[in-house]
């Protein structure tokens, strides 16, 4: 069977992360999996045990500065020589900024078809996307050369398959002019224990009727015990309720949880384009017209700053 | 400095959007077709730049005849001209012949610096400014919530999962910005009539030099197999606090095995 490529993404905290898992699963679907470490010196060491255990039978290594230093066009000169090398029946990588931004230069590289936002992907290589804030089921193939497709975090179930991948060092050869945006600091900002935005099972997310930062504990309260990740809706973030990177909308960060909880967000469709594709919804909301109410499998109009707490008490409760 | 601005025509994201049925494209001839939002914030950092730096602003827009509306409403905010490819070849082109049209009108714009928005709200697909950047040969600095501009030398913030990054280069270069990177000023009632005197250039695939069978449904690289509406979340049980509504939505948690 053909390799399949799947450019690894994870992070220096956390490792591997889990749409990188689901991507692993996905390629056995098309072929033999291979992962592709585009990093550090030594990322592909550390990360090889856990790729091994989602079917990566074989490693392929650029690290460095050279690679890492400057923003994707080098990690995309590498991407291009090893597929035009390999041949693979398709290339995937993590439908994430980098990811897009990798799978773009290589698109136009070996002027092949592009895929983004894919949360299926059969063995032919029809992907699924989901278009226009959700309301939309798309079916669609690159017709030009290779599938090469982005992943959208929460799309599969990641399944173990264990294999025992050799890695190999590729040689890099990058341009000047896959030099020119240099990397001049990488700013980590605390994110404490809770789980990524995008791949979190649960997300609890905080809107206007938060009122102020302070209130957002609320919130994390509840995201921490139900093991999630925390949400604002843009009107908080405008408010500067909560930073920017927890934005879920049409112009933050598209979410697919197995639940979402809505505390104090009265849905606008800038809001909804962002999180109507979560499995379970669950609304919180003083205004029982509220159009959040439309999409929520359990609503509860009232005062969140009564219920919220009384909700936190009782799963302490039942723990 | 010689700044060009990208902005794409869009159906309102406010409103039902639809793909059409007969060739599986955007559906925007019933829908009401607004500036890309995210381009507007393109738009006010390209002027901003102007303002300290001098230099002028023009406006590049890919699209059918109706994206002239989207471009006056985008020079009445202060741009100085624009340049409208327009071709009925286009219509159906994927992004890869999107990205070949585009680099050959700014290959003839000649431009410092190229700003657009991150990303546009119908396709959201992200991939244009590094598609542009590896045509061109220049640096993209994508998904900046800062852009500083010291001489040639360009540096930008921009938001990561971790935090952030600092990166920098110089021009000629290819920057996209997010909402976060400023405030888009509203057009003036000056700058609304000065707007429908500005000069508005339209450009052909002959005049860029492209072949119609690269671009349009003949020259895309990906094609929409087909296409359905998922049907419309319907709402499920709502209470009113008594209270014990937090109690009640533990309840449902837990019956959802979530608690």
């Amino acid at each position: 069977m053909s390799e399949v490529l799947v450019v690894v993404e994870a992070t220096k905290e956390f490792g591997v992360k889990k749409v990188t898992l689901e991507m692993l699963t996905l390629a056995r679907e098309l072929g033999t999996p291979s992962a592709v470490v585009l990093g550090g010196a030594g990322a592909a060491e550390a990360l090889s045990g856990k790729l091994g255990e989602y079917g990566a039978e074989k490693i392929y290594a650029a690290e460095g500065d050279e690679i890492d230093g400057y923003l994707v066009a080098p990690k995309a000169t590498v991407l291009a020589e090893l597929v035009k090398r390999v041949q693979p029946a398709a290339v995937l990588l993590a439908s994430a900024q980098e990811g897009k931004e990798i799978a773009a230069r290589l698109a136009v590289k070996l002027d092949n078809g592009i895929l983004t936002d894919v949360v299926g992907l059969d063995a032919d290589g029809t992907a699924t996307q989901i278009a226009f804030a959700g309301s939309t089921i798309v079916k669609s193939k690159v017709t030009k050369g290779l599938p090469l497709v982005t992943v959208r975090p929460n799309s599969v179930t990641p399944t173990p398959a264990a294999a025992t991948p050799a890695i190999e060092q590729l040689t890099v050869t990058v341009t000047d002019t896959d030099k020119l945006a240099r990397v001049v600091e990488r700013v980590a900002e605390q994110k404490g224990s809770r789980p990524e935005l995008t791949e979190a099972g649960v997300v609890v997310s905080g809107g206007r009727g938060v009122g102020n930062a302070d209130n957002f504990k609320l919130v994390e309260e509840l995201a921490d015990l139900l093991g999630g990740a925390v949400g604002a809706s843009r009107a908080a973030v405008d408010s500067g309720f909560y930073p920017h990177q927890f934005q879920v909308g049409q112009t933050g960060k598209t979410v697919s949880p197995q639940l979402y909880v809505a505390l104090g967000i009265s849905g606008a469709i800038q809001h909804r384009a962002g999180m109507q594709t979560s499995k379970t919804i669950v609304a919180v909301n003083k205004d029982g017209e509220a159009p959040i109410f439309e999409l929520a499998d359990f609503g509860v109009v009232g005062d969140l700053f009564k219920i919220v707490p009384q909700a936190a008490e009782e799963i302490r409760k039942r723990k | 400095m010689n700044i060009v601005v990208l902005v794409k025509q869009v159906p309102d994201s406010g409103a039902d959007r639809n793909l059409r049925n007969d060739d599986n494209t955007v559906d925007r001839g019933s829908a009401n077709n607004v500036i890309n939002e995210m381009d507007e914030y393109a738009i006010e950092e390209a002027l901003k730049i102007k303002e300290a730096h001098g230099g002028e602003v023009t406006i590049l827009t890919m699209g059918p005849d109706r994206a002239t509306e989207s471009i006056r409403k985008a020079l009445s905010m202060g741009p100085d001209k624009a340049v409208h490819v327009l071709d009925d070849a286009l219509h159906g082109s994927c992004a890869v012949a999107t990205s070949k049209v585009l680099a050959a009108a700014l290959g003839q714009l000649g431009a410092d610096l190229v700003i657009c928005g991150a990303e546009s709200t119908d396709g959201r697909v992200q991939v244009l400014p590094h598609m542009l950047a590896e045509r061109l040969g220049v640096a993209a600095l994508t998904g900046a919530r800062k852009l500083t501009v010291d001489g040639a030398t360009l540096t930008v913030e921009r938001q990561t999962e971790e935090g952030y990054e600092v990166v920098t280069a110089s021009t000629p270069a290819v920057v996209s910005v997010w909402d976060t990177i400023n405030e888009p000023r509203y057009p003036s009632f000056k700058g609304i009539m000065a707007a429908k005197k500005k000069p508005v250039q339209t450009l052909s695939l002959a005049d860029l030099g492209v072949a119609a069978a690269e671009v349009g449904f003949d020259g895309a690289t990906s094609a929409v197999v087909e296409h359905t509406k998922r049907p419309p979340r319907s709402g499920g049980a709502k209470i009113t606090d008594e209270g014990e509504g937090g109690v009640k939505l533990v309840e449902f948690l837990a019956t959802e095995k979530f608690v």
